[in-house]
């Protein structure tokens, strides 16, 4: 018999179906995958398990089996009992997943409390049993500490623990790795592996990374608008996808697809960084952000800077980008003016499109905004060149009266791309400009990308954390860590014939295929 | 829960506006949850009445607000006397109505003092920063220390008692909060990434200031002023009830309930409905206030 | 922290400094001799010898100086002399602090209480009008006129019902209508500012990762949504205090009470500067204090600060 058995699931929001009959079932130890884009349901369906959808959720029809019992006639009060005990659950912000005010100790401590542990030795040795037991160092002083002094990892690590603490039978993990860095990501998907084998516990992984649902599950399950779209044995839906759809999101994940490696034209550097520093004070003590950081960039090619959080990389690309000055080193773009007129050479594109738009203004009046800045025309060719930016970044011509809160983030981020070639660049510096999209719509922007590059002969500084999508679109890349260049090269020699530890490290975390 | 869409019985706007437009807008699916914000039209409206009395009150009463019929003193409410009658036999509805010009006009003064003052004052520490934005934070920290009554009453003591004086004085209670939030507003939109995309597009300072920084720190403030708007007549009837306001036969709104506290005994009406009265309209206030503040966010 | 502790308390004493000279300056404006007319005055009853004592202390030399002797005094406790009674100022004080002190604390208290109650009670209630109307009451509480409430008690409870006499009585029936005109103002921005506390707390996701263990509502809003809850409602409560002092002008004229406000009053009538100016100090003394010691708290109680504290 299945651990757990859905069959019909149908959830509403406000009245408004979001879930149309999902079915499927996880088997005792075993790794079940739920895969989707955005809005796909998929955190619904995991909420929907243990009762805890928000309150303007419904749950309309539909039968949630685990063991004997139908969860989804239950009472709150008799989920309770379930809840933590027989099924864990494994957050997706390990950020803000904790409560700031309470110690470690105390918070993991509280899962046994709840489920009626009242001796104080008990509970104080099972925490450090249990900190110990996720790979914590030190668990005496960890218990101690507030969340805020943890990294991410350590966070999640600690949330881990409080999922497993009563040993449950099954573990929902609910994006459990998408906050962290690829490294840490890496770590922490093999220690949820590790305590499945050992307690034999079956993980439902919900996750929006078709790389890490392919390397970690036994079974598929792809969603799309609350429906389940395809579902199988994992080698079985990625070797042969029955669906449509299926296909193009395996063929659209970056992770797993195997485009070939863009090599780099011989040409004049339209970029040179040289020996670039720069330094910030953190409580009174200097603290070097970028540290010496040098590369060029071939006019009409793509670089890659990648790196994890706090490398550094988004310091560099604001430094090329004259949003900040650097302590010292220098930049020189080819051609470039000095003063404003800067501005008119080099363009940056932020990550994210929501926040680099003015939410009063309409999508037209954003895009000539660089024209009437540097008085481009009069008003009927600045209309013009509005119409003709838009086709480029293929936008209907209608979106032009609205406003950025009515586009979705992919139509979001083809503006803030017009808006930064409305004044004809010959550089863009793109700062994760693809990172908080997912993937249908990152593969539709990596494509406008490369064809405005080939069309305009663009020169690109691609900062990212993602290798993946870095080999995708990049000639060259450099490898960033704690501030220094750890690696350059052809993207080629860097991903087929790595030469740092960091490299490796970072390739390691990423699936087969596509190293 | 705001961003998800509102029940299907949800009510016929949602459906002419469109599922698309609804689902966008998200102030409007706060502002509409699901029906017509009774409330909302009802402070419009409470508003809107208090406006016409200040304009037109000879269209609403008949009444003299000064001259009273002795014969006719303590008259409880009633088809004849809404409001009844004071103790000289005057409309005490009347009084209401008359009285509503002083303390709008008043509230105006004042909220149109620290808006003016404690914007631009906001402006300036937020827009320019370093030493200014020292300077004039600290001074909104002395304003702040001193009570917003006190503060007003050291502004009578120095330029006498008299309605335009109480205006003036409650006005500079107000300076330091609107000063406090437009700085605010300004530093959180100066980090925005729009703001420096706007530099980044060529704009100038002055360019962005007016484009994108004032027009997107603006609407708290405004949800502010329309807040001290209540809070202004508040403190105006509070000070006309301490009798540093208008001179004693005006209908001033805090002097009539001062006026009717020798006859709490016998003649509950002369205090308790024109306090309803202020309540209701300051009440309003608020209430359209807060769907300001909710459309702008 | 010893670091931070005294940075506080530097700008403490700075603003404290700002607000004695800014309203210095601004009483001061006042023709000068009018107030030593003013103690003139047969009926004030001075002996000649007062007189002098007062003269001389009023009639210093240049402006800087006078300023320089009144700060002095106010540092050593010596706050000069009342226009209106020629009594020392600091008498007329500690008059009637005690009164006021009473009156606002047990104020401050009932107004927190009416604020929790009101906060959780909507965040418990699952049913939403009744949601809806609790987190109403603030809005109306605070549209209230202070001294129009007061009288609305004085006609509902002593006059209509009965229960507190208008005249004589205890101390305690003598408390209550005064101490619920004070608090119901004060209580309404604390209930609002708690109330959206608790519901940003609610909408942070360690919430529902709490909730997937098992744990109850009560739980839940008890241990960590009130617990989180409390750091901006402390901001708020603190800067209340001011209000209190305020709203004791309105609450002792309308009651009748001695007191701080009564006192205010009167100085203002009279145009009784040194009153006055004692006054605006005292209260901007209690509000810098009460939110130094908030501030010297928020550490403690959040310690996410305590590093940035360091």
């Amino acid at each position: 018999m299945s651990l757990l058995e859905v069959r019909d699931l149908a959830v509403s929001y406000d009245g408004r179906r979001a879930l149309h009959g999902v079915s499927f079932s996880v088997e005792p130890g075993e790794v079940v995958a739920v895969v989707g884009e955005s809005g796909s349901g998929k955190s619904t369906t995991a909420h929907a398990l243990i009762g805890l959808l928000p309150g303007n959720a419904t749950l309309d029809a539909g039968r949630i089996l685990f063991g004997e019992a139908d969860l989804a006639g239950w009472s709150q009060r008799r989920l309770r009992s379930v809840r933590g005990s027989r099924i864990g659950l494994i957050p997706q912000d390990p950020a803000n997943s904790l409560d700031p005010v309470k110690t470690i100790g105390a918070q993991l401590g509280e899962v046994l409390r709840i489920h009626g542990e009242r001796d104080r030795r008990t509970i104080r040795a099972r925490v450090l049993d249990l900190l110990a037991r996720v790979g914590l160092p030190d668990p005496q002083t960890r218990a101690r500490q507030y969340p805020h002094e943890l990294s991410g990892g350590m966070r999640q690590r600690v949330l881990i623990a409080a999922a497993i603490a009563l040993r449950p039978r099954l573990i929902i993990a609910d994006e459990p790795t998408s906050a962290l860095d690829v490294t840490v990501q890496r770590r922490v998907l093999d220690l949820i592996d590790d305590l499945r084998a050992e307690y034999g516990t079956a993980v439902l992984l919900v996750t929006h990374d078709l790389g890490v649902a392919a390397g970690r599950s036994d079974r598929l399950v792809v969603m799309r608008d609350g429906r389940v779209v395809e579902q199988g044995p994992t080698p079985a839906v990625l070797a042969a996808p029955q669906e449509g759809y299926t296909e193009r999101l395996l063929s659209d994940a970056p992770a797993l697809s195997e485009r070939p490696f863009r090599d780099p034209p011989a040409g004049e550097p339209a970029i040179v960084v040289r020996d670039l520093v720069k330094e910030f004070r953190v409580r009174r003590r200097p603290f070097r952000a970028v540290d010496g950081v040098r590369f060029e960039v071939t006019r009409g090619t793509t670089h890659a800077l990648v790196g994890e959080s706090g490398s550094g990389k988004t310091t560099t690309a604001r430094m090329v980008a004259r949003f900040a000055t650097p302590t010292s080193g220098t930049v020189s773009i080819a051609g470039a003016p000095d003063g404003r007129r800067f501005r008119r050479h080099v363009q940056l594109v932020y990550q994210n499109p929501y926040g680099s738009l003015d939410p009063r203004q309409s999508i037209g009046e954003i895009i000539e905004e660089p024209l009437r800045n540097f008085g481009l025309g009069d008003r009927q060719a600045r209309r013009a060149r509005v119409a003709d930016l838009l086709e480029r970044v293929a936008l209907p011509g209608e979106v032009r009266g609205r406003r950025p809160r009515e586009l979705s983030g992919g139509q979001r981020q083809r503006v803030a791309i017009a808006r930064a070639l409305a004044v004809e660049p010959e550089v863009l510096v793109l700062d994760e400009a693809v990172s908080a999209l997912d993937v249908t719509v990152q593969a539709q922007i990596l494509d406008l990308l490369e064809r405005l590059q080939r069309e305009l002969g663009l020169t690109y500084l691609f900062i990212s954390h993602d290798l993946a999508v870095v080999r995708q679109i990049s000639h060259t890349v450099s490898v960033m860590s704690k501030g220094r260049i750890v690696e350059t090269g052809t993207t080629r020699q860097v991903f087929s014939d790595p030469r740092h530890d960091y490299t490796r490290e970072l390739l390691a975390a990423i699936p087969e295929r596509v190293r | 829960m705001s961003g998800a869409p509102a029940p299907a019985g949800g009510g016929q706007a949602r459906v002419r506006l469109g599922p698309a437009l609804a689902r966008v807008v998200p102030a409007l699916a706060r502002v509409v949850p699901g029906r017509v914000p009774i409330g909302l039209v009802l402070a419009w409206a409470v508003v809107g009445l208090v406006l016409l009395w200040a304009a037109v009150p000879g269209a609403f009463t008949a009444y003299d607000p000064i001259a009273g019929v002795p014969a006719d003193k303590l008259r409880p409410p009633g088809a004849e006397h809404l409001f009844g009658t004071d103790a000289v036999g005057r409309d005490v509805f009347a009084r209401v109505v008359h009285g509503s010009v002083h303390s709008l006009s008043g509230a105006l003064v004042a909220v149109g003092v620290g808006l003016l003052l404690g914007t631009l004052l906001g402006l300036l520490a937020g827009a320019a920063g370093g030493v200014a934005d020292a300077a004039v934070m600290r001074v909104v920290d002395v304003l702040l220390s001193v009570p917003g009554l006190l503060l007003a009453l050291t502004v009578i003591i120095l330029l006498g008692p008299g309605t335009v004086n109480v205006a003036i004085a409650v006005g500079v209670g107000s300076v330091a909060a609107f000063a406090r939030l437009a700085r605010a507003e300004v530093v959180r939109v100066r980090r925005t990434d729009y703001v420096e995309a706007a530099f980044g597009s060529g704009g100038r300072y002055p360019a962005v200031l007016w484009r994108h920084v004032l027009p997107n720190s603006l609407g708290p403030v405004i949800a502010l002023a329309a807040l001290q708007f209540g809070a202004a007549i508040l403190a105006i009837s509070t000070l006309g009830f301490l009798g540093y306001g208008a001179e004693p036969p005006t209908p001033e709104w805090g002097l009539l309930i001062a006026e009717g506290r020798n006859y709490l005994a016998t003649s509950w009406w002369l205090t308790t409905l024109p306090g309803a009265v202020v309540v209701a309209v300051v009440l309003a206030a608020g209430r359209i206030s807060r769907s300001i503040g909710r459309e702008r966010a | 922290m010893t670091r931070y502790l005294l940075s506080r308390a530097g700008q403490a004493a700075l603003v404290l400094w700002a607000a004695f000279t800014a309203s210095y300056v601004l009483l001061q404006l006042l023709p000068g001799d009018s107030i030593l007319i003013k103690f003139q005055n047969p009926e004030l009853g001075l002996s000649p010898q007062q007189i002098a004592e007062i003269r001389a202390y009023y009639a210093g030399g240049s402006p800087v100086a006078d300023y320089v002797q009144t700060l002095l005094g106010f540092l050593t406790g010596s706050l000069g002399y009342s226009i209106d009674t020629g009594a020392p100022v600091v008498e007329r004080l500690a008059e009637a602090l005690p009164e006021t002190a009473r009156l606002a604390s047990a104020a401050f208290l009932l107004a927190v209480l009416i604020a929790v109650v009101i906060a959780f009670a909507a965040s418990y209630s699952t049913t939403s009008w009744l949601r809806g109307a609790l987190l109403s009451v603030p809005s109306l509480f605070v549209s209230v006129p202070a001294f129009w409430l007061g009288i609305l008690l004085i006609q509902v409870f002593s006059f209509r019902l009965g229960l507190v006499p208008v005249i004589g009585g205890s101390e305690l029936q003598q408390l209550v209508l005064p101490v619920l005109t004070l608090a119901v103002p004060i209580s309404a921005p604390i209930a609002q500012v708690l109330a959206r506390a608790i519901d940003q707390v609610y909408a942070q996701p360690f919430v529902p990762v709490i909730a997937a263990r098992g744990a109850t509502r009560w739980w839940i809003l008890w241990r960590h949504v009130a617990r989180n809850a409390v750091l901006p409602t402390l901001t708020v409560a603190g800067l209340t205090f001011g209000e209190l002092i305020a709203g004791s002008v309105v609450t002792e004229t309308v009651f009748g009470r001695a007191g701080i406000g009564r006192l205010t009053e009167q100085a203002v009538n009279a145009q009784d500067t040194p009153v006055m100016l004692a006054v605006v100090v005292l209260a901007a003394a209690v509000f810098v204090l009460v939110n130094l010691v908030v501030d010297v708290l928020f550490p403690i109680l959040d310690p996410r600060l305590k590093g940035a504290a360091a």
